[in-house]
């Protein structure tokens, strides 16, 4: 009896190495402490009822950041071990095993588990204070979205200590993803944790796209729309044709590997090729889906702190959806060398460096919004303006890889690396960071320290050009991506120690940023503005933080900027601030079945991957049991009574009579 | 505050600038400096598309820092300001009009340079093509040379001046075979046989390597592409047939065993043998290389 435990445990956990011991460890030890904290504080209550059950979107979105932070030190961390053993030639830090599942898990968390959510948190706490709603379209889908993404995330990293990690790279790409040579469960960890948050992302697509065209304010037309709205909108449209490829493929994957099928293996007429092109048809719109919401965040900013009125709004908007319309005529460029012949090569590069046609609109269009304003360089916006030159450069390389028969010396080398890497970080996650302090005030009632930030700002640049700029000439030199190891004969060794430096500045500057929010947090001096910014859209309207009903009145709108316009007409005394009549509101009641059919969704991937029947059917007939129970729920709203509004405004230091 | 701000935009510029100027060692770029026709072109395409784009870049970059620095709010500051102005056709015309011509013009060069970069398009020579053929393995190259009868692992070489047929193809996962200073590279794919015509017009030594991960040991597939004269590769292959060991059907199959490999040479190997492991998992159920030795089948280009 004993020995078969020992043996299970030995294959169940993964062993024989120090640094996962280290991470077992500090797991079980966090855990202990969070259990123990909110037990000895009597907060499990407070926990669930407003957090785990909650279906406002603030609350939503402040969960979402809260993990993409989290998932952004894993990735982080991932990040310098790849980078420690490769500063020097012949290290034998990490073996060639570890070092391929730290870059496949690298990959995987920072765009699916880090940028996505940290999207998707802006998305939520942003948009329908934007719009003027009072929630999103589907309050309960989105707490469903956001917790079939936490117990998707939770899979994946439980792959760490629990039976091994995926290690065929972000994209899998068969034939080596496939059980022939990919037998452990790792690749199943991957399939399974990318699944379950995948049907989360759709469904939040979906539930942004019906918010956007349904719940606007009164008088907010389309081409009245605030742009982060606007890039939002794009991004879902894309979201909602490419996920579903993302799910057929990774199904297709999952029935060759546990059902014995034929899609992509080699022998059995199954075609390895197809998996490359279907994976890729939603990896190109991918990479758009996440950038096109930070090109709405630099435009939020750039016009708050030129303090002048967008340029070009309508170029803008037209740019977005070109945008993400090409974004699903492109995704052959990511494998020109795989012999198509001239006509697809040439069709996909052409369509390629159509995209950086629009994309270069909307950086004049920026450019000309600060021309003639009055810049200020808060952090935000100083995020931005550092963001410009950084993205066009990676844009710049962007269209050099798309030349197709350059694109045969560039290809899989660290040319390559360092261009997704420049338009990733230094527009994605820059972008994201910018939104971050631009709307924190809004978010959590107080500003981050300036002094602080600015520190994390040019540490974050500083280190960032450090580490990629000569990953572009190590391309050059012909090397390769994903080597665990090179020799000295090779000639690699400078840059690449420079670019780890490089990374080890980057690790500092977010541990700064940490100590921004905690100083802040410390030191914190409440806005009682609600519009510490002096800027232009309806979310500033109101008290920060929002209170949970966003308005108490709904905003009547009648122009682009109508906050910035609204805030002209009271100071030349044109409009008196109205005197408004309260009605109760409408509101969802929170719900405890997303996390809990979350919950059976995690029990079925972790079921499916160890071939636990057992586990998995039990919590199939969970998931379908939530459905059925919330089906005939039928107490799902309630009304917010006028004493009560006028209670949580006075309580936000707005008097309402 | 500004002026610290200023000092340290320019310190690191400096950095960069050094740090460029100090490690840049410009035989270490073995892209930008290619031995052949292919890989001539390719970076004759490289530079072109480079300078294209700056033609966009540097203006912008210009103009980023010019508006920046211009319309900062400060005291008693002469630039104009225009809360309100939101729109100009003319300007708007000119920003999409320039993206759209540089674009058209890299895109008709890139065009172009497609169709006469095609990887199996035979390259134009006096001399015969001479024709390799690649396997990828788990973690090794094997070469074959059909017309000379030898083969040999992680070393190919052959004559300068020459075009090289080389037929790619794979018994192991998806790789990539790539010789930067000769040229672009090409996937090698099981079921699959690839054709890249490269040609060396120097002699040396040239590092050639996979560049599509496969798994544990895919660090270690670096082989060296020797470009010699023609007597030295013919007095090479003959050495090679005199002093080294055939590869045997049984040889082949504990090569595609997982793992590393030195160098290796054999004076023969079996007839067909390519043609087998392209066909392995064809729909004929030709199971050549799990049974036994079968007829080489046609290998499609």
């Amino acid at each position: 009896m004993w020995e078969s435990v020992k043996e299970f445990a030995s294959e169940f956990f993964v062993t024989g190495d120090p640094l996962i011991y280290g991470a077992d460890v500090s797991i079980v030890l966090s855990i202990i402490a969070i259990v123990s904290v909110l037990t000895y504080f009597k907060k499990w209550g407070w926990l669930w009822r407003e957090w785990l059950t909650t279906v406002d979107h603030k609350k939503i979105g402040i969960m979402y950041i809260l993990a993409s932070v989290l998932m952004l030190f894993r990735g982080g961390v991932d990040a310098l071990l790849m980078r420690a053993q490769l500063a020097m030639p012949d290290m034998q830090f990490l073996s060639g095993d570890h070092y391929n599942q730290i870059f496949t898990t690298h990959g995987v968390i920072m765009i699916l588990f880090m940028a996505m959510p940290l999207m998707f948190g802006l998305f939520n706490v942003i948009v329908p204070l934007q719009l003027g709603a009072r929630d999103v379209a589907f309050p309960f889908l989105n707490a469903l979205s956001f917790w079939l993404f936490f117990s998707g995330a939770m899979l994946f990293n439980l792959s760490f200590v629990i039976g091994g990690s995926p290690d065929a790279g972000w994209l899998a790409y068969p034939p080596y993803s496939e059980l022939a040579f990919n037998p452990g469960p790792g690749q199943d960890f991957y399939i399974w944790g990318i699944q379950i948050s995948g049907i989360g992302s759709l469904m939040t697509g979906i539930n942004f796209i019906v918010t956007i065209l349904k719940v606007r304010a009164p008088g907010m037309t389309l081409m009245k729309m605030p742009m982060f709205s606007w890039s939002v909108l794009s991004s879902c449209i894309a979201i909602v044709f490419a996920f579903p490829i993302l799910t057929v493929t990774l199904a297709l994957l999952f029935i060759d590997r546990y059902l014995g099928g034929h899609f992509f293996t080699l022998d059995g007429g199954g075609n390895p090729m197809m998996y490359i092109n279907l994976i890729w048809m939603w990896g190109h719109p991918e990479v758009y889906i996440i950038v096109l919401p930070a090109f709405g965040i630099f435009s939020e900013i750039v016009a708050t702190f030129s303090r002048k009125k967008l340029f070009g709004y309508k170029s803008m908007v037209f740019a977005m959806i070109i945008i993400s319309v090409l974004s699903f005529l492109v995704w052959a460029h990511h494998f020109f060398t795989m012999g198509s012949g001239a006509d697809v090569n040439a069709f996909f590069a052409v369509t390629t460096m159509l995209i950086a046609i629009p994309t270069g609109v909307k950086v004049f269009n920026w450019l000309f919004t600060m021309f003639r304003g009055k810049i200020t360089f808060e952090t935000p916006m100083l995020w931005t303006v550092g963001i410009i030159p950084n993205f066009v450069i990676g844009g710049m390389t962007g269209v050099l890889l798309s030349v197709a028969p350059a694109d045969f010396q560039y290809h899989n080398s660290y040319f390559l690396v360092a261009h997704f890497h420049q338009v990733i970080i230094a527009g994605v996650v820059f972008g994201f960071f910018a939104g971050l302090y631009y709307w924190w005030p809004k978010i959590f009632g107080f500003k981050l320290n300036e002094r602080i930030g600015r520190w994390a700002f040019w540490l974050w640049n500083i280190g960032f050009y450090l580490c990629f700029m000569p990953q572009y000439a190590l391309g050059l030199m012909g090397m390769t991506r994903r080597l665990y190891s090179y020799g000295w004969d090779k000639g690699w060794f400078e840059m690449n120690l420079v670019s780890t430096i490089g990374a080890v500045i980057m690790g500092v500057a977010f541990l700064v940023q940490i100590w921004d929010i905690a100083h802040s947090l410390k030191n914190m001096k409440r806005d009682t503005t609600g519009d510490p910014w002096n800027a232009r859209t309806l979310e500033w309207s109101i008290p920060s933080p929002a209170p949970f009903y966003n308005f108490a009145v709904m905003p009547q709108v009648t122009s682009q900027d109508d906050w910035h316009e609204r805030k002209l007409r009271i100071e030349q005394g044109l409009e008196k601030p109205a005197k408004v009549e309260l009605e109760p509101i409408h509101m969802p009641k929170n719900s405890g079945i997303p996390i809990v059919m979350s919950m059976f969704w995690f029990f079925v991937g972790f079921g499916l991957i160890f071939d636990w029947l057992w586990m998995a059917v039990p919590g199939f007939i969970g998931v379908l049991a939530c459905m059925v129970v919330h089906s005939f729920n039928y107490d799902t709203d309630y009304y917010v009574t006028v004493e009560e509004i006028k209670r949580t405004e006075a309580e936000a230091g707005r008097v309402i009579t | 505050m500004k002026t610290s701000k200023t000092v340290r935009c320019m310190s690191f510029l400096f950095m960069f600038i050094l740090l460029f100027l100090t490690t840049g060692c410009a035989d270490n770029y073995i892209v930008l400096d290619p031995k052949g026709p292919i890989g001539e072109q390719q970076k004759d395409l490289v530079i072109l598309s480079t300078l294209l784009t700056l033609i966009v870049i540097v203006p912008v970059l210009i103009l980023t820092f010019v508006i920046v620095w211009r319309y900062r709010d400060r005291e008693g500051r002469k630039a104009k300001y225009t809360p309100n102005w939101e729109h100009s056709t003319k300007l708007e015309i000119i920003w999409w009009g320039i993206p759209i011509i540089i674009i058209t013009l890299i895109g008709i060069v890139t065009v172009q340079y497609t169709y006469s970069l095609e990887p199996s398009k035979p390259l134009e020579s006096e001399k015969k093509p001479i024709t390799i053929q690649v396997t990828n393995l788990d973690w090794k190259w094997l070469f074959q040379y059909p017309e000379q009868g030898i083969a040999t692992v992680n070393y190919v070489q052959f004559p300068e001046d020459t075009p090289v047929r080389f037929e790619v193809t794979s018994d192991a996962p998806m790789n990539s075979f790539w010789i930067p200073q000769l040229g672009g590279q090409i996937y090698a794919m099981s079921g699959m046989s690839m054709t890249l015509y490269l040609q060396a017009d120097e002699q040396g030594e040239y590092m050639g390597s996979g560049a599509n991960f496969t798994g544990k040991e895919f660090a270690r597939m670096f082989f060296t592409a020797n470009a010699t004269s023609q007597e030295d590769f013919d007095q090479w292959v003959n050495q090679v047939k005199n002093t080294s060991p055939g590869l045997t059907l049984d040889g082949y199959k504990e090569l595609t065993k997982q793992g590393t490999s030195d160098v290796r040479y054999f004076s023969a190997f079996p007839e067909g043998l390519y043609e087998m492991t392209v066909t392995k998992y064809a729909a004929s159920h030709n199971h050549g290389l799990s049974t036994r030795v079968q007829p080489p089948a046609r290998v499609k280009e």
